[in-house]
C-alpha cells in the first residue's frame, strides 16, 4: 500500500512556502503531511495532500517544478520506542530510509511516519509480517 | 579523393608551395589593391620583405570593417569586367560586404567544394538537395556549384524559396542521397515530415548530410543523424572568402580539414593578436593563396577554435580546424582563462533536461567568480536532496575540467532566468566598473 507524495523544488529564500502552499489552499487542496529539507541554496518541499496530481497540476501551472513519488504512510503507536522499532525492522531487512517525516493522527491515537525507503515491496512486507500497519490515501484522508 | 596528390602531399611540400604561392599574392595585393599598399606603406612593409611563412605575421590583419569601409568595390583586385559574379551579406551592423568573383575564381571554389564534398563522402553517383539558400547568401550557389564539379545529380532545392512540404516530397521521390541544409533546418525538416508520418529509415535514402552556417553541436549532430538516418558533416566557410568549403569534415569527423593549397590558417590570441601554436584555442585567421578577384591577407574571422596539425586516419596531410567554438566577440576573459559561452552549452546540454533555461553570470568579488544558473526542469528534479546535489555538483566538476577554470552551479526555480523575445540574455557581465 503506497501513498503518493508531492516533492516541490524550491529556492531557499523568503516568500516559497508561503507561496506553494497558498496556490494549493486556493485549490481548495488539503494538507495532510508536510516536510521541508534544504541544502544551501535549494530545498525540497515534500507534501502528502488529498489530491496529489492535481496539486501537482496546479503547482505546475504556477511555474514550479514538481514530482510525484511514492512513499509508505506507516502507522506506529503514540508511544515512546514505536518509531524505534519500524527503523529496526526495516534497517534489518536491509531497506534504506531515503527521508522520512512523521505526524500524530489524533482521531486515531496514533502516529504515522511517512517514508520514502529504496526498496518499497520488501519493506511492506517486513512491516506486514511485523503486524504494522500501513495507511492508503483514502485512510489517511480519514485521520 | 576528389585530388588524390594535392590533399595528401607531405606537409613539407605543402609548406613551400604555400611560401610560393603566399608571396605571389602579397605581391599581387600590393600591385592591385591600393588598400594594401597603403597598409603595407603604413606598416613599413615591403613585398620582398615577406621571405618565409613565418613573416607573415609580419603583415597586419584585414577585418571586416576594413571590407565595410570599402564597400561595395574598393578592395577588389580585378577590374570590374573580369568579375562575374558577387555576394554579398548584410550582417547586423548596417553595411553589407560584397565579395567578387573572377570566373576563375568560380572554377577555384567549384573545385574546393567537389573536394570538400568527396571528402565528406558524397560522389557522382550521389543525388544532393541543396537546400540552402540560393541568392546573395553563398551557400546555395557555393555547393550547387561543387556538387556538378563532382559529376552529383544536383537538384537546386532552395531553402526558403522551396516550401519544406516540397522539400520533403523531393526527398522522398527523388530518393535524395545527400541533404545540405543549415542544421536547424535539418532539424525542422525531420519534425515536418515526422508530422506527415514518413518515417526516414523507410521512406528517405538518405546517406550523407552536410551542415552549416550557423553554430551547432555534437548533441545535435545525434539528434539530426536519429531524425534523418543519415551521417552528418560540419562544413565550414566564410562569405568574404568565397564561402562554404573553406573547412569539411572526413569520415574521421573529428576536425575539419581546411586546403593548405588555398588558405593558409593561423590561430591568434583576440587580444593581443599575438599568433599562437597549434592546439592552442584562438581567432581563426585566413589568406587566401588562389583567389583573383578579392585575394585576402591575414582576415580575422571572428570565429574562435583549434588548429590540429596531427596526420589524420584519412590519409589527408592538411591541417584540421575544431568545430567553431564561439565567436571572439563573446569570450568572456575569467581569472586570465578565456571561456565562451558555447563551452558552457556544450557541458550543459550532455545534462539530460536541461534545455535553454540556464544563464551564465560573470562578477567579482576579490577574484573574477563565474556562476551558471540552471532552472530545475522535471526531468532534472528528484525528491531527494543528495541527488540534486549529486546533478550540481557534476555539472560543476565537468564545467571545470572543460573550462579550465572553476564555476559555481546554482540550481534555479524554473522561471527565474529572465526571457526576452528572440535571443535570451544567456550572458551577464557583472564586473564592468569593477576594479
Amino acid at each position: 500500500m503506497v501513498v503518493e507524495q508531492v516533492s516541490v523544488f524550491v529556492e531557499n529564500k523568503p516568500g516559497r512556502l508561503s507561496k506553494v502552499t497558498r496556490i494549493l489552499g486556493e485549490a481548495g487542496i488539503n494538507i495532510r503531511a508536510l516536510s521541508i529539507a534544504e541544502l544551501g541554496e535549494f530545498g525540497v518541499i515534500r507534501l502528502v495532500v488529498d489530491r496529489p496530481h492535481e496539486a501537482k497540476a496546479v503547482l505546475s501551472n504556477s511555474g514550479f517544478t514538481v514530482g510525484i513519488n511514492r512513499v509508505l504512510a506507516i502507522e506506529m503507536g503514540d508511544e515512546p520506542g514505536s518509531l524505534a522499532k519500524i527503523a529496526s525492522v526495516l534497517g534489518d531487512a536491509g531497506v534504506n530510509i531515503d527521508y522520512a517525516y512523521a505526524f500524530i493522527a489524533r482521531a486515531r491515537e496514533k502516529a504515522v511516519l511517512i517514508a520514502r525507503v529504496d526498496d518499497i515491496k520488501r519493506a511492506e512486507e517486513v512491516l506486514s509480517s511485523e503486524g504494522i500497519g500501513l495507511l492508503s490515501a483514502e485512510e489517511l484522508e480519514d485521520l | 579523393m576528389f585530388e588524390h596528390r594535392m590533399e595528401t602531399m607531405p606537409p613539407k611540400e605543402l609548406k613551400e608551395l604555400q611560401l610560393e604561392r603566399l608571396k605571389a599574392t602579397v605581391r599581387y595585393c600590393y600591385e592591385n589593391v591600393p588598400f594594401y599598399r597603403k597598409k603595407f606603406k603604413e606598416a613599413q612593409l615591403r613585398p620582398e620583405d615577406i621571405k618565409s611563412l613565418d613573416d607573415l605575421a609580419k603583415i597586419p590583419f584585414t577585418v571586416k570593417d576594413d571590407l565595410r569601409d570599402h564597400y561595395p568595390y574598393g578592395i577588389l583586385a580585378k577590374p570590374l569586367k573580369e568579375v562575374v559574379r558577387f555576394h554579398s551579406s548584410s550582417g547586423t551592423t548596417g553595411i553589407p560586404t560584397v565579395v567578387g568573383y573572377t570566373k576563375k575564381d568560380i572554377s577555384t571554389w567549384a573545385k574546393i567544394m567537389a573536394r570538400g564534398l568527396a571528402t565528406a563522402g558524397v560522389t557522382g553517383d550521389d543525388i544532393v538537395q541543396v537546400a540552402y539558400g540560393y541568392g546573395l547568401f553563398t551557400g546555395g550557389l557555393g555547393f550547387h556549384y561543387g556538387c556538378e564539379e563532382l559529376g552529383a545529380a544536383t537538384i537546386p532545392a532552395g531553402g526558403g524559396i522551396t516550401p519544406t512540404k516540397r522539400q520533403i516530397q523531393i526527398l522522398k521521390d527523388m530518393h535524395s542521397t545527400v541533404l545540405c541544409c543549415t542544421p536547424s533546418y535539418a532539424l525542422y525538416l525531420a519534425e515536418e515530415a515526422g508530422k506527415e508520418g514518413i518515417e526516414p529509415e523507410r521512406d528517405f535514402s538518405l546517406r550523407i548530410g552536410i551542415f552549416g552556417a550557423e553554430p551547432w553541436s555534437e548533441a545535435t549532430r545525434k539528434k539530426i543523424e536519429r531524425a534523418l538516418d543519415l551521417r552528418a558533416h560540419d562544413v565550414y566557410g566564410l562569405s568574404e572568402i568565397w564561402g562554404p568549403g573553406v573547412g569539411m569534415e572526413c569520415e574521421a569527423r573529428e576536425g575539419l580539414h581546411v586546403w593548405s593549397d588555398h588558405f593558409i590558417m593561423e590561430v591568434i590570441d583576440p587580444e593581443s593578436g599575438e599568433v599562437l601554436e597549434p592546439g592552442e584555442k584562438g581567432e581563426l585567421v585566413f589568406t587566401t593563396l588562389t583567389r583573383e578577384a578579392m585575394p585576402l591577407l591575414r582576415y580575422r574571422s571572428r570565429d574562435i577554435s583549434v588548429v590540429d596539425e596531427e596526420p589524420c586516419s584519412c590519409g589527408r596531410t592538411h591541417p584540421r580546424m575544431l568545430r567553431v567554438l564561439g565567436r571572439s566577440d563573446d569570450m568572456l576573459i575569467i581569472r586570465g582563462v578565456n571561456v565562451f559561452p558555447s563551452q558552457v552549452e556544450h557541458v550543459l546540454m550532455r545534462i539530460p533536461g536541461i534545455g535553454d533555461s540556464y544563464q551564465i553570470i560573470v562578477d567579482r568579488d576579490i577574484l573574477d567568480v563565474l556562476r551558471v544558473r540552471v532552472e530545475v526542469t522535471p526531468e532534472m528534479f528528484s525528491d531527494k536532496l543528495a541527488e540534486l546535489e549529486a546533478l550540481r555538483r557534476r555539472v560543476e566538476e565537468e564545467l571545470a575540467a572543460v573550462l579550465s577554470v572553476s564555476a559555481r552551479v546554482e540550481l534555479v526555480e524554473p522561471g527565474t532566468i529572465p526571457r526576452t523575445p528572440g535571443k535570451a540574455q544567456r550572458v551577464v557581465d557583472l564586473r564592468k566598473g569593477k576594479i
